[in-house]
């Protein structure tokens, strides 16, 4: 399998003030085409910030990363926002819809910055994605008329829209319920059989879990990582949960 | 993003939030009509004092006596002899700028008709007079040249003195009144011409042959004033200063001599009357303009607080592909579309006012298309302006901030 992302000795600095923070400190990673990797850290491990130098919101101090075969540490600030656009799906804690916003225009906005796919397109797809994540039925309720798995299904359409090398959750099950968070989790899992390279940050270890790689970060750097051995179906989970009675 | 999909995306935006941006607007609505009204009621008593001053005559000039000093005493101008009809033959032949000149001279006294009488002015002028003074016959003829000459006992008689004297709306022509026991046939009804801008009744009056009125009443030989019409309105200089020059040779005055009667136009007349009622005009727009400025101002308060509201909205545009640019626009047209909104109604609006001002002070009241274009054109420049600053710093902001912002 190929490395979609390819990143080495790579480092971020921040500077607060006359203050220098080591946010990374060298770190050598490949993911691999179909890969479903879970980062995992204390706050100030760094994991957020590699997810966003992933995620090409933030350019490295230092080292090279590769996407796709693309060096993005090159990359000026639009060329950034273009790979973005074409490469990337973003899910994050707070899913990020749009309010008064219907779930399918919410699902189209990444296409909408694509000025190559026509309004028509553009329709089809948010409508594949919808019923992909299996809310087709939804596609004219507004965020406020969805529950929390809800808003994250669309959120996770939205993701997948643009056919992206790399889906990247930040903490996507951060505001859901077990029940709920797990429902995610099959359905992440579900689109990584079908091939989509997912990399999701998590706090909790079982949910981390259902990944098929965990990394490890601690002070900056990346201190273990490791094939996932006993995996977690989230289907299987589901079922052995407890049916809450309310 | 396309042009297009940006401005349904700024629509969607202004439609979640009707009555913020409806208040929005309502500073630009006002500020639009009130530059509209402002100028609409200016331009209105403008026109209206031009009106009333072309009323008095057409491309009118007239001469009257100077002041002059008398044994080192400076007098005064009405008392003094100085026109004479000489004075006026002269300008006839001698000023080619000139096309119609009259003498004038006029008393005060009581017209009286039967039990009836009335106090008015005669005026006396020759045949050419009412051509200057764009009298108007409704019924009735002028006077000819011959009873100019030969102090025919007719007159003209003005709308106001008919209504008192033979009752309103009654047509005297034919009668005879009597106006310092001198009995005149009336051969003519003038026109109703109003009040002037001063507010003095031009229809109170007598017009009769200057002959008539210098030897039968006055019993003088001198005249009051020389009344003349230029050819056009641009020629009204030119014969200013062919009259000067004819006067001075006539009166003999030598090179360092002041001139002994002044000469005034129309034409300076309604440049002094206009100029106040420009200041005024200006005066208006700029409160106005002030007001336009006030609700730019007003926008560009709610594009900041919706920048702000939708940081985390910048920073998932951001995430999933906005450029800088992209979201520049963005606010940059939800702005624009505020104010051109807000321009378009307060368009209206202008005209429906200055409709119902114009009904209510019956000035002739017209909407100048000037200021409607400048309006708009200030509406669409204030929502660039001032949406600016607003959408300038929304896309400058760091989507991992703005993502993370709370």
């Amino acid at each position: 399998m190929s490395a979609i992302i390819n990143i080495s000795s790579l480092k971020k600095d921040y500077y607060i003030g006359e203050v220098t923070v080591h946010a990374l400190r060298g770190i050598d990673l490949q993911i691999s085409q179909g890969e479903f990797v879970a980062i995992m850290g204390a706050s100030g491990s760094g994991k957020s910030t590699m997810l966003n130098i992933i995620g090409c919101l933030d350019r490295p101090t230092s080292g090279t990363y590769y996407l796709d075969g693309i060096n993005v540490a090159e990359l000026s600030k639009n060329e950034r926002a273009a790979i973005r656009n074409r490469k990337i799906g973003f899910v994050f804690q707070a899913y990020n819809l749009l309010s008064r916003t219907s779930a399918l225009e919410n699902v189209e906005l990444p296409l909408m910055y694509n000025p190559g796919i026509k309004a028509k397109e553009r329709k089809e797809r948010a409508l594949a994605a919808l019923e992909a994540v299996g809310l087709q039925e939804r596609m004219d309720h507004m965020p406020n008329q969805l529950s929390g798995g809800q808003q994250q299904r669309v959120a996770i359409a939205r993701s997948l829209v643009n056919d992206p090398v790399v889906i990247l959750a930040d903490e996507a099950t951060g505001n859901l319920d077990t029940r709920t968070s797990y429902e995610i989790m099959a359905l992440l899992q579900e689109l990584n059989e079908k091939g989509k390279t997912i990399v999701f940050v998590t706090h909790e270890p079982d949910i981390a879990r259902c990944g098929t790689r965990n990394i490890v970060f601690r002070d900056g750097h990346l201190i273990r990582q490791e094939e996932v051995s006993n995996r977690l179906i989230a289907t299987e989970t589901l079922k052995a949960l407890p049916v809450e009675e309310d | 993003m396309k042009l297009g999909n940006l401005f349904k995306v700024a629509m969607n935006a202004l439609r979640r939030n009707k009555m913020r941006s409806f208040l929005t607007m309502l500073g630009i609505i006002i500020g639009v009509a009130s530059v509209i009204t402002m100028l609409a009621i200016g331009q209105g008593s403008k026109k209206s004092i031009e009106d009333q001053i072309a009323s008095m005559g057409s491309n009118m000039l007239f001469v009257i006596p100077g002041s002059m000093r008398m044994g080192g005493v400076q007098q005064g101008s009405s008392g003094s002899q100085r026109l004479t009809i000489a004075d006026m033959n002269a300008i006839r032949t001698g000023c080619d700028a000139i096309i119609a000149v009259s003498p004038e001279v006029r008393a005060s006294g009581q017209a009286v008709y039967g039990s009836s009488n009335w106090p008015t002015t005669i005026y006396g002028g020759n045949e050419q007079y009412l051509e200057i003074k764009s009298w108007a016959i409704v019924s009735g003829r002028n006077f000819t040249a011959d009873e100019a000459k030969g102090s025919a006992k007719v007159c003209l008689i003005g709308r106001t003195v008919a209504d008192e004297l033979f009752g309103e709306g009654i047509d005297p022509t034919g009668e005879s009144v009597r106006f310092k026991n001198i009995p005149f046939r009336i051969i003519g009804l003038l026109k109703e011409k109003g009040q002037n801008s001063f507010g003095q009744d031009q229809d109170d009056v007598l017009i009769a042959p200057y002959t008539t009125v210098q030897k039968r009443i006055l019993a003088q030989t001198y005249i009051q004033s020389i009344q003349m019409s230029a050819k056009n309105a641009e020629a009204s200089v030119l014969a200013q200063q062919q009259v000067e020059e004819v006067l001075r040779r006539t009166h003999k005055l030598r090179e360092n001599e002041n001139n002994d009667f002044e000469i005034r136009s129309q034409e300076e007349l309604a440049t002094t009357m206009t100029s106040v009622t420009d200041i005024l005009t200006i005066l208006l727009g700029a409160i106005a303009g002030i007001s336009l400025l006030v609700g730019g101002i007003g926008i560009m308060n709610i594009m900041y607080v919706s920048v702000t509201e939708r940081t985390r909205e910048i920073g998932l545009r951001m995430s999933i592909g906005g450029q800088g640019k992209d979201i520049l626009l963005q606010f940059l047209i939800e702005s624009i579309m505020l104010s051109v909104f807000g321009g378009l109604i307060g368009i209206l609006l202008g005209f429906a006012a200055s409709k119902v001002v114009g009904a209510l002070t019956s000035w002739p009241i017209t909407v100048m298309w000037s200021s409607v274009i400048l309006s708009f054109a200030v509406c669409t420049v204030i929502g660039v302006f001032f949406g600016w600053y607003p959408a300038r710093r929304a896309s400058e902001l760091d989507p991992i901030d703005a993502l993370r912002y709370e």
